[in-house]
């Protein structure tokens, strides 16, 4: 990210001179810095609501029968690793924590399947651990409050009116990394 | 349509949810208010890359290089059906999630977040994860140096996201 800020702010005092714009550029700094402040003000009060009904959700039990839906599931995706209970229980807790968007709690816990799915691979991912990082890295969220937050904080009629198209573009670019992995793992073999 | 059903999610899900607690016997309150609590040090763990993020980015579209970006990809964006608006969105949310944020946010603020370009941009938010930063977590946690074929099937399935977010806010909302 360094090195993304750094080229922004080249890039700018480059155009702004070519184009003559520094006067604009200079006002803009002070500018962006404010915005974020009211952005992050604006956002703050949805974000803190949604992590208090995320909580909630969690204690009351819903994430574990969540993750006992995706037993099935798993053990054909993740054939090996879902041989090993511990493994199986928390690929499919990291699952639904992730579904909930409970980022905090879903991390640990693919952490600890990578963990156990990573011995004896010598440094080498295994089929199935890149599987589970693409699972992870496409994001598969039932509510997706962060966004939602913002559209509210910019005066959206209905933040949460995407909720439809999110879901079906979350299920196609899931699919899409799957099958990738699946194409990729066979042509380039081991 | 589905704008009446959407709306009703939510209002539904916290009454539900309120009345599932309580027949668990969960306290409801106690536990809205911790994870409030945890929202608020999420907000102050992003407030700092956002100040950061939105200078540069304002910076950016101020000096004009923003048009010019957006000018030099819009031919490749056309082509794959996204809004050559969203540009700064799909440079940066592979690597960074504050900087996606801001982007998204700014994207917001100038078309407005119930516009076409504006739903777009948080469609794509909403179904894509900061790539970059979960594998190096993922594998620097269980100590894999050599990751395959993982990052480009991750980006294979951002740059789906991608596209399909131009195509399902079309489907939902019309242009």
């Amino acid at each position: 990210m360094a090195w993304v800020w750094a080229v922004l702010v080249g890039a700018s005092v480059l155009f702004g001179a070519v184009n003559g714009r520094m006067g604009e550029v200079s006002r803009a700094a002070m500018e962006g810095a404010g915005a974020a402040v009211e952005l992050a003000v604006g956002m703050a009060g949805a974000i803190c609501l949604w992590s208090g009904v995320m909580e909630l959700m969690g204690r009351c039990g819903l994430a574990d029968r969540l993750a006992g839906l995706f037993r099935p599931l798993l053990r054909r995706l993740l054939p090996r690793a879902s041989r090993d209970g511990e493994t199986l229980s928390a690929v499919s807790a990291n699952l639904s924590a992730n579904l909930l968007g409970l980022g905090n709690a879903a991390t640990p816990l693919g952490i600890r399947a990578a963990r156990r799915m990573a011995r004896g691979c010598d440094g080498t991912a295994s089929d199935e651990l890149c599987r589970l990082v693409v699972l992870n890295t496409a994001s598969i969220q039932l509510l997706p409050t962060t966004v939602a937050s913002l559209r509210a904080a910019c005066g959206s009629a209905a933040p949460f009116d995407i909720l439809p198209a999110v879901w079906v573009t979350s299920l196609l670019s899931v699919t899409a990394g799957l099958l990738a992995a699946r194409l990729l793992g066979r042509v380039r073999g081991r | 349509m589905t704008v009446a059903l959407t709306s009703f999610v939510v209002p539904c899900l916290l009454a539900g949810l309120a009345a599932y607690a309580l027949f668990k016997e969960v306290d409801v309150y106690g536990a809205l208010t911790a994870g409030a609590a945890e929202g608020l040090t999420v907000v102050l763990r992003i407030l700092p890359a956002l100040i950061a993020l939105l200078t540069a980015v304002y910076m950016f579209r101020a000096s004009g290089a923003m048009d010019a970006l957006t000018a030099l990809l819009a031919p490749a964006l056309q082509w794959l059906g996204i809004p050559p608006e969203t540009a700064p969105i799909l440079l940066v949310r592979p690597l960074s999630g504050s900087g996606a944020l801001a982007a998204a946010g700014d994207v917001m603020g100038r078309y407005g977040p119930d516009s076409y370009v504006g739903r777009v941009a948080a469609v794509m938010m909403g179904s894509t994860e900061t790539t970059f930063y979960t594998v190096a977590v993922y594998f620097g946690a269980a100590g894999i140096r050599r990751t395959r074929y993982t990052i480009p099937a991750a980006l294979a399935a951002d740059l789906t996201g991608f596209v399909a977010a131009a195509v399902t806010v079309r489907l939902f909302f019309g242009q």
